[in-house]
């Protein structure tokens, strides 16, 4: 086998290993009472501490839309359509997409750096002596509180990046905000936030998954558990990218027979 | 009762086990003995099925438990204690917390009882009073000593204790070794111990097995292993280094 013959089975054992979690943590997900202090432990680190990033994130995203977008419309005289089409790009794919990068770039790096050490440090074998299933205890709370946690905090980028490119376009731009308003209920349906929220669910797994993933068959040493870090953010965040389009895509023409 | 039959384990291409075979009798204390690096602690993981062998059987009362898998395997490890070499303490969580754990995971008994508890092994390990302390505040020895102390405050059946006295001073390792008996003759207990220490293999085993190059090469009682003549066997208990080894290699100043 050459390097890529090499490459592509590792990449296809990483992927069956990946799913063998997937479905270690569906069956513990059906046998197991949740531990409801660390699932709300989790629920705090995920969801809390991750505010400010992704506020800034959806704020400074519903501006440069809402200029941009403005610049473009104002050519063809359409300024009042600047809002829907900033809110329609939030809830449908700017919201879930970037939140669910942010998220991945801190708690998923967090999740695979603190399964990493406890890899690596031989917790998880202590764990194991102490009959408690790694799955049980380490992925099942992260995996609920990352479902829970990342629509919401995609809901709330939405919010205010719509409120951003309001106040953006509305006081720096100059757009008449009556009709800019009426223009955007009209043109964002309920589908489009349901897509946007159905879509944070999704990556809120994968953020999940592959960040313990990737912790719990982190290498050895403090090379081994950087390694995994970087590699839980990479590939969920191309995992992320990947999805979002071909959720569009199924969403889009299910939406669309309907 | 724990049986192992020809196991083998190989990380690699690099073979660590090569036909293991031993057997060790309910209530019975065994100690395995040799060289760093010999595969003691992997040898010791396979007991526990943390390691699956690449050949060969663990049978653990009977049943064997290498094709077991990690949810069925929960319910063999309840009758398991184990103490890491390295302690493996949980570091995001306080001593009383770390003794704990498998309690409050289920959850049966009440929190003053539990407090009652870890208070009283930890006593037991000669370390009162450091309940909310973190691992990281700790000491080598003194982690070594709770992660004991979180081995065997559930009364397991079987403790398998990782090198318990190494990193110790000489009065600890003999008030560890002096609860490794108690705990044996009180609750019972079916304990093996790895360790480098010949005083403490002396005193703890009934039985000691020497791992070298990847087999069983010795079993006796410790009379008949410290009063062995095979050259081995004498080299290791006496530990005297290769006398090769002193004259081929030069230091770096000669
Ligand atoms: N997870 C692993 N992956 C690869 N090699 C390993 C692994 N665990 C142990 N080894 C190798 O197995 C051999 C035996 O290791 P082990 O830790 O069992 O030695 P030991 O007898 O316990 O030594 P010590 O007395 O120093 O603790 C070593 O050469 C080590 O490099
Ligand atoms: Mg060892």
């Amino acid at each position: 086998m050459g390097f890529w013959g090499q490459w592509i089975s590792d990449w296809l054992e990483g992927l069956g290993r990946l799913t063998l979690l997937a479905k270690d943590t569906f069956t513990s997900l059906f046998t197991f009472k949740v531990a409801w202090r660390d699932l709300l432990y989790q629920i705090y680190f995920v969801g809390v501490k991750s505010q400010s990033v992704v506020l800034i994130t959806g704020a400074f995203t519903g501006m440069v839309l809402g200029a941009q977008t403005y610049f473009q419309f104002h050519k063809v005289k359409m300024d009042t359509a600047t809002l829907a089409v900033v809110s329609v790009s939030m809830c449908s794919e700017l919201g879930p997409v970037l939140t669910g990068l942010m998220v991945a770039g801190r708690v998923g790096a967090a999740i695979a750096a603190e399964l990493g050490t406890m890899r690596v440090t031989e917790q998880i074998d202590a764990l194991r002596t102490l009959a408690t299933h790694p799955v049980d205890y380490l992925v099942v709370p992260r995996l609920l509180a990352l479902h829970l946690a990342l629509p919401l905090l995609t809901a709330e980028s939405i919010a205010i990046g719509i409120c951003a490119g309001y106040l953006v376009g509305v006081y720096l731009l100059g757009i008449d905000p009556i009709y800019s308003w009426y223009n955007m209920l009209r043109y964002t349906g309920t589908t489009d936030v349901a897509v946007g929220l159905l879509k944070a669910l999704i990556f809120g797994g994968i953020v999940a998954i592959i960040g313990c993933y990737k912790g719990m068959t982190c290498g050895e040493g403090a090379e081994g558990v950087g390694r995994a870090t970087t590699e839980a953010v990479v590939y969920s965040s191309i995992t992320i990218l990947i999805t979002n389009f071909f959720l569009t895509l199924t969403l889009g023409k299910i939406l669309h027979t309907l | 009762m724990i049986e192992v039959c020809n196991l083998e384990k190989s990380f690699g291409t690099h073979k660590i086990l090569e036909g293991v075979s031993f057997c060790i009798n309910k209530g019975e204390s065994v100690v395995i003995i040799g060289r760093s690096g010999g595969g003691k602690s992997v040898l010791l993981k396979h007991l526990i099925a943390l390691l699956k062998p690449d050949a060969g059987q663990v049978r653990i009362d009977g049943e064997d438990i290498v094709p077991l898998d990690e949810r069925q395997l929960l319910r063999v490890r309840r009758k398991f204690g184990m103490l890491f070499q390295g302690a493996a303490l949980f570091d995001s969580m306080t001593v009383a917390e770390n003794i704990s754990f498998a309690f409050r995971r289920d959850r049966s008994l009440p929190q003053d009882e539990i407090a009652r508890k870890v208070a009283h092994v930890l006593e037991l390990v000669d370390l009162p009073g450091i309940e909310t302390k973190n691992p990281s505040e700790l000491s080598g020895g003194m982690r070594k000593r709770v992660g004991l102390a979180r081995a065997i405050v559930y009364r397991p059946q079987i403790v398998l204790y990782d090198e318990p006295t190494t990193g110790l001073d000489p009065i600890a390792s003999d008030s560890i070794d002096k609860l490794i008996l108690r705990v044996r003759d009180r609750l019972d207990v079916t304990s093996v111990v790895v360790t480098h220490d010949m005083r403490s293999a002396r005193r703890l085993g009934q039985r000691i097995l020497m791992l070298h190059e990847k087999r069983i090469y010795a079993e006796g009682t410790p009379d008949e292993i410290f009063g062995s003549r095979d050259p081995i066997v004498r080299q290791f208990v006496e530990g005297t280094s290769e006398p090769t080894a002193e004259k081929g290699i030069l230091l770096p100043y000669e």
